[in-house]
């Protein structure tokens, strides 16, 4: 087939050839393509092979899981003990553990976000925003693994200095979802300011036309205009913190605590899914399926809150488009 | 006259209009604050790690193998380990990536199994990392190595994570190559094949491979599916063939930070030192690609 690279140019230029050449040539062509075409169709499957695998096995070894554990008790136990007698499967603690993170995170990542996004697209000069911009957003190209460092050996002794060492404990979830916050903070910035943005430039001069202050123009109109596309970029960004492994593997302890206070040590449910994987768990026991019975409520409630997102996203588009 | 007619009208409402001029400079600089604790906890990580580990980074860390002793390990198999899973991985995910792209592009009618496979990578670029690192582990080590936990299957989970990253960026490639120069070749009588391989491709190449360079980047920060596959964290040898144990340099790091001495975590911040530089090179390789074809284009 390669000799045929590049032939569509010879029957012009040469002019030489006989109808029979021609045609033989085209339907080798044509038997390309169709060879091809059935080729990418393969590649353009595996995304969606992908997506039934996870689904598959996530659901095949909870379903094991299942069989020893009632969901009732899974869903509702306040004590998740798996590894040691007697053995307690109870995730509330692990989902705690991973929301009481992810809230700090957000809120340090929506007052961040929201207040650069707002700067950005209101106030700030294009050759400003043009080099701001690019900074921020290596915040989001940094390694987790090097926020984890971060919160441990640079976040936490700073808490400590603030609220004494005696109170918080080395691991902590304050110190993960602060870090954390940090790094989500570009996600909700750059999805809120696309939604500023794209608010009609009229609605602006309108109310500047009434004498409001900058202020007034952000949070009067550009903010109410924009609200469902902050609102999206808020939870795909609370959706990136909940399934955000490393931070709170490092930062925020192994212990699974139902508490409100972000001073103690928690376990959140990634974590908990990689410190099983550390070990010598037996493939086929239950606490090997454990990993995949947390894994698929973590799978849902992220694809859950990326659905809701999403849809906020698209059907805020059709409003100005 | 008027000055003064407007200040009568006004008297009553100096001090809110006061109020409202101070509101807003106040706020302004609350959202000037936003910006700069964000540039400023970019700038305490990055001073952070560097007094940490600067010490420690000399040859003789690039060189040896990690240590029971802190100050005589290396960083030499995680390196290694990181070119392997990156290059098999580049190897996996070109084909699948370009070639999904192509067909959704250029070959898919738009109809809704099209509008099914978008709207499943725009999810599957959504899912926690931890869970491709299950996906693995059930379907790479335990069905297809048979509970081997090598360099493939790290690099195989490292594949599908990023495919959706890869495919949306080549999508973007395709799409900006202008519809005229395709419209030119089809009333040549060239083939849809012909046209992807000969006019779309040559445009879009450089396009992708700035969105492939920046996707293998996040595949060589990753660690926690690597973690899942990997497990083994003392990894003293350069892994010499696809079916190898393995490491990752994310990994090493992740080792280094979990030990309770001071001077491991010193050594850590030392691998974080080249993991960054790593992949600041990557991304600017990638920036480099992206402007150089850009004026070309222009």
């Amino acid at each position: 087939m390669s000799t045929n690279s590049g032939p569509n140019t010879a029957p012009l230029t040469q002019g030489r050839l006989l109808p029979y050449e021609v045609v033989r040539r085209r339907r080798r062509q044509y038997l390309e393509q169709s060879i091809v075409s059935w080729l990418l169709r393969i590649t353009a499957v595996i995304s969606i092979l992908t997506t039934i695998g996870i689904v598959l096995i996530l659901v095949m070894e909870s379903v094991g899981f299942f069989s020893q554990v009632s969901v009732w008790e899974f869903v509702t136990g306040r004590e998740w003990t798996p590894l040691f007698k007697p053995q307690k499967f109870g995730v509330l603690p692990l989902i705690g553990g991973t929301l009481l993170v992810a809230v700090i995170a957000g809120l340090v990542s929506l007052t961040l976000g929201l207040g650069a996004a707002i700067f950005l697209s209101e106030y700030a000069p294009e050759r400003i925003r043009k080099i701001i911009k690019p900074v921020l957003e290596i915040l989001a190209g940094i390694p987790t693994v090097v926020y984890g460092y971060f919160a441990l050996t640079f976040i936490t002794p700073i808490l400590q200095g603030m609220f004494g060492s005696e109170r918080v404990i080395i691991f902590n979830a304050l110190s993960a979802g602060i870090v954390m916050g940090l790094m989500i903070m570009p996600m909700v910035s750059t999805l809120s300011e696309d939604a500023m943005i794209a608010v009609p430039r009229s609605l602006r001069d309108a109310a500047y036309a009434l004498g409001a202050t900058r202020f007034e123009v952000s949070t009067k109109v550009v903010i109410p205009a924009a609200l469902s596309g902050i609102v999206a970029s808020f939870i795909l960004a609370l959706s990136r913190a909940i399934g955000e492994t490393m931070i709170v593997k490092i930062a925020a302890g192994a212990t699974p605590n139902l508490t409100l206070n972000p001073l103690e040590s928690i376990q959140a449910m990634t974590a908990y899914i990689v410190q099983i994987s550390l070990g010598e768990t037996a493939h086929g026991s239950i606490e090997y399926q454990t990993i995949f019975a947390v894994g698929l409520l973590l799978f849902v409630m992220t694809l859950g809150m990326n659905i809701l997102g999403r849809a906020i996203i698209s059907r805020f588009r059709q409003v100005y488009e | 006259m008027i000055v003064k007619t407007t200040q009568d009208l006004a008297g009553g409402s100096r001090r809110y209009h006061l109020f409202r001029t101070w509101r807003d400079r106040i706020f302004f600089a609350g959202f000037l604050l936003a910006i700069l604790i964000g540039i400023a906890g970019l700038a305490a990580l990055l001073i952070d790690v560097l007094i940490d580990g600067l010490g420690f980074l000399n040859w003789k860390f690039m060189t040896t193998y990690a240590s029971r002793k802190p100050l005589e390990s290396g960083i030499l198999a995680p390196m290694a380990g990181t070119v392997w899973v990156v290059g098999l991985t580049a190897i996996f995910t070109i084909p699948i990536g370009i070639g999904t792209a192509i067909y959704l592009e250029e070959f898919a009618s738009k109809n809704r199994l099209t509008r099914l496979i978008e709207l499943n990578i725009s999810n599957l670029a959504g899912v926690p990392s931890v869970i491709y690192g299950l996906l693995g582990l059930a379907v790479f080590v335990q069905f297809l190595f048979n509970g081997s936990r090598n360099l493939t299957a790290g690099a195989l989970t490292m594949t599908l994570l990023i495919l959706p990253i890869v495919i949306i960026a080549s999508q973007e490639a395709i799409k900006a190559v202008p519809s005229s120069y395709r419209d030119a070749a089809y009333a040549m009588g060239a083939t849809r094949w012909q046209v992807v391989k000969t006019v779309v491709m040559p445009q879009a190449v450089p396009g992708m491979m700035s969105g492939i360079i920046l996707a293998l980047s996040r595949a060589v920060g990753e660690s926690a599916p690597i973690l899942i596959i990997s497990s083994l964290v003392w990894v003293t040898f350069v892994p010499t063939s696809p079916d190898s144990k393995f490491t990752v340099l994310p990994l090493q790091i992740f080792t280094w930070v979990s030990q309770p001495q001071e001077d491991f975590r010193s050594i850590a911040a030392a691998g974080i030192i080249v993991l960054l530089l790593i992949l600041l090179g990557m991304n600017a390789v990638a920036i480099w690609i992206r402007n150089k074809y850009q004026v070309r284009s222009e």
